[in-house]
């Protein structure tokens, strides 16, 4: 199996003077796995970042640290120039209403409808006349193409219907950070090519930051400004993903290329195939 | 079972004991912000106590019936059938009211406390919230704690009252005592503040303690459904254990 040495193609981002999130020797380990190992990252502002990576690398861990649901082992993350994991609860409280999340299961609350799961922000936070609220909120699901479902209840939803309620729901308050984990499983293509295309538009007029999770490196790359690629604890590659998809490093070659030989192990860690099936060890 | 084995046990149920003190403590602090979910507050309300009422009064009719059977039969050996009234209204106010229907309250919303949030944990309806800058501790888990401290001594005094009317049913109705004698010494003997009252703080107290467990077993299970299975289960037998233990001790208090 080819396996070149990983540090060797390991790659720091430049110096990005104007950074949304800025993250400088990420350590985090989780049980026994090393899941970074000194990951330094600049999210520039205004721009779309794809964040892609083999699968169990870490990619939606990275999100969490970067919200502050997570705690680092070790490590500088400072998004829109606070410092997160020095934050209070209640500044971290004041940070988020400054962020729209995209959850990988959508996490719609169960309980209540379509159109109430969008308006719950506002509700919460703002006190504004039911007419407006109604307003914007048919004005969001009018954007993701399900306006006519706001009295649905999420049980009544196909997975691509919740994954497209949850992104009305996080950009309800126009974040200056829009986080998509994984905003395009589930998406029929009619679908994808909307959301897409939304999530370029709400970039381009509103001016926002997107930090984007994916594996559709197709999508990612009518979308994306930037792209970093992790794999075995660090930060393999970035830039422009035209650029990354014509680099011929073993990271870039791999990934994209979906070969199973490479510096990215496909196979988990295993004992010996041969004893494993009751043959004597190293047996050919 | 090992000695090691046993230690580690102990140390478990300790360090339980101790986060759900942590945990009782940021509900507390939770509480200021959670005013604003006044409506939510109310919600629960309905959830876990109207919504308990055909078991809390079914049960209540059976055990003031049962009481009163079990009541006559000993008192008829010391010629006292006069006070039964009395002795069932004493043992409702003072003991079983409270108890009975905290072991129910803990069967019936306790457990749907758990799961819910249990759930919520599991679909990452919690982090989404958090995400929102909505605290989950004073959206989720206050208004349900409010709710288990003002349902249950509601609760206990419609089980009370259910219970009376059982044990007016049995003993005046189908045994014979007469009306006025049941009514009569059941109204000069029970004092409203030694012994309805009594009742009513132990029911509060049963409901602050079986909503904290059922709460903090949702808020912290793994999200998995053999977690939220096991966190059910634990809430109805620590909330039993508990509700038991506490009532010696308050009775003691309170005598």
């Amino acid at each position: 199996m080819n396996t070149p040495n990983p540090s060797a193609s390991i790659e720091s981002p430049g110096s990005t003077t104007d950074a949304y999130v800025q993250i400088r020797g990420l350590h985090t380990v989780l049980g026994d796995k090393v899941l970074f190992d000194g990951v330094d990252l600049d999210i520039p502002r205004g721009k779309i970042t794809a964040i892609m990576g083999p699968s169990g690398t870490g990619k939606t861990t990275l999100l969490r640290h970067i919200t502050g649901q997570l705690a680092a082992d070790a490590g500088e993350i400072r998004v829109d120039d606070k410092d997160v994991p020095r934050l209070s609860r209640k500044q971290l409280f004041d940070l988020r209403e400054g962020i729209g999340y995209l959850f990988q299961n959508s996490a719609l609350l169960t309980d209540f409808s379509v159109f109430e799961n969008v308006a719950f922000p506002l509700r919460q936070h703002l006190r504004l006349p039911e007419e407006i609220v109604r307003n914007i909120v048919l004005t969001r699901l009018q954007a993701v193409g399900l306006r006519g479902a706001a009295e649905l209840m999420p049980a009544e939803l196909s997975g691509g219907m919740a994954r497209r309620v949850a992104l009305a729901r996080a950009m309800i308050r126009d974040p200056g950070l829009m986080i998509y984990d994984e905003p395009f499983v589930g998406l029929d293509p009619i679908a994808l090519n909307q959301v897409l295309k939304l999530i370029r538009t709400l970039n381009d007029t509103l001016g926002i930051t997107s930090i984007l999770v994916a594996h559709e490196f197709a999508a990612v790359r009518r979308a994306a400004d930037h792209v970093y690629l992790i794999a075995g604890g660090k930060v393999a590659a970035h830039g422009h993903p035209d650029e990354l998809a014509e680099r011929d490093s073993p990271w870039t070659r791999q990934f994209f290329g979906g070969e199973a030989d490479g510096p990215v192990p496909f196979e988990y860690p295993a004992r010996d195939y041969a004893v494993d099936l009751g043959f004597p060890a190293g047996a050919p | 079972m090992s000695g090691s084995r046993r230690h580690s046990m102990i140390g478990d149920a300790l360090a339980q004991v101790g986060a759900a003190g942590l945990f009782l403590f940021a509900i507390l602090a939770a509480m200021p912000k959670s005013v604003r979910h006044f409506r939510e507050t109310l919600r629960q309300i309905w959830f876990v106590g109207a919504m308990s009422l055909v078991i809390i009064m079914t049960c209540g009719l059976f055990v003031g019936m049962v009481l009163s059977l079990q009541l006559y039969y000993t008192l008829a050996k010391f010629g006292g059938t006069a006070a039964l009234g009395t002795v069932v209204a004493l043992s409702l106010f003072r003991e079983l009211g409270p108890v009975v229907t905290a072991l129910l309250f803990a069967g019936r919303a306790g457990t749907s406390m758990t799961a819910e949030i249990g759930l919520m944990r599991a679909t990452d309806q919690l982090s989404a919230m958090e995400m929102m800058a909505v605290d989950p501790l004073a959206y989720v888990v206050a208004p349900r704690f409010i709710a288990g401290i003002v349902a249950m001594p509601l609760l206990a005094c419609v089980f009370n009252a259910l219970g009376i009317l059982g044990a007016h049913a049995v003993g005046v109705s189908w045994l014979g005592l007469d009306n006025g004698t049941f009514w009569g010494n059941m109204s000069s003997n029970v004092e409203v503040w030694s012994d309805l009252v009594n009742g009513v703080w132990k029911s509060a107290a049963f409901g602050a303690v079986i909503a904290l467990i059922a709460t903090f077993q949702g808020y912290t299970t793994p999200p998995t459904s053999e977690g939220v299975a096991y966190a059910t289960t634990r809430t109805v037998v620590s909330s039993s254990i508990v509700v038991l233990a506490l009532d010696f001790v308050m009775t003691a208090f309170l005598m």
